[in-house]
């Protein structure tokens, strides 16, 4: 299950709106519970580099996800998962997406977002323990007000 | 240096988010790291010995690929961050 506050949730669907029609993407930091749980705590919004397919793939410079990660350790936090949206079409994982995903363990979620609206938003586990047998699995999103958060917007990383 | 290990590799690291190990270039640390979790080999290589196209190496703030690759040469003070591409789309 992936756990994340109210107003962490606006926010990565808030960033599906603002660069449609194009793809949005960020990282999730948090912290990893009992078993499968997780709990987002920070919101990253990322840069999309696919300048030169925008409105259907996404790419997050490595850089910048260094820097992520540099961020998340100084505050006691992991990157937990990652989100994008499906400019007008579904929410679900299609099979790029799959071939693309290396972080076993983490959560990749995504915002189907229409005309310009976020609709749909669906978390899916990254399962497996290599590249020949990952998967993805369908994962419960609880959104709540109770899931305390550290910051509603950490705010872009510069690269 | 320090290796920064990322979250989907710590199983294989016995669950560390960093390893100190003492090396000459960025080669010689990975040997070292995988030298003592051999697990995290057949993660980061492929069954040819290559590094796998996704994984991103970063001495610091610089791609390994554009500095000496794995003959990079590294100091104590330096942290290599081993990242894993993300991607994707509908």
């Amino acid at each position: 299950m992936l756990r994340i506050s109210n107003s962490l949730y606006t926010c990565l669907r808030q960033h599906s709106e603002e660069t449609y029609p194009h793809e949005c993407c960020g990282v999730l930091l948090g912290t990893s519970g009992q078993g499968e749980e997780r709990m987002v705590t920070e919101v990253v919004p990322c840069e999309n580099t696919r300048d030169d397919s925008p409105h259907n793939r996404y790419h997050i410079s490595p850089l910048e996800l260094v820097r992520i990660q540099r961020l998340g350790r100084e505050r006691g936090l992991d990157i937990v998962g990652f989100y994008h949206s499906h400019p007008d079409h579904p929410a679900r994982w299609s099979q790029t997406d799959l071939a693309e995903a290396h972080w076993i363990g983490c959560s990749y979620v995504i915002t189907s977002v229409r005309q310009g609206h976020a609709e749909q938003t669906n978390s899916f586990l990254l399962k497996g323990t290599t590249e020949e047998d990952k998967s993805f699995l369908d994962e419960p999103l609880e959104v709540s007000e109770a899931v305390a958060a550290i910051s509603t917007n950490a705010g872009r990383v510069q690269p | 240096m320090r290796i920064l290990i990322p979250t989907p590799l710590r199983q294989f690291a016995e669950k560390k988010d960093a390893i100190d190990v003492s090396a000459h270039t960025v080669g010689e640390a990975l040997e070292q790291l995988t030298a003592h979790h051999p697990e995290l080999r057949r993660h980061l290589y492929t069954e040819q010995g290559k590094l796998r196209a996704f994984v991103n190496l970063y001495l610091n703030d610089e791609d390994v690929r554009y500095l000496g690759q794995e003959g990079t040469p590294v100091h104590e003070s330096d942290t290599l961050s081993i990242v894993p591409s993300i991607a994707g789309g509908r």
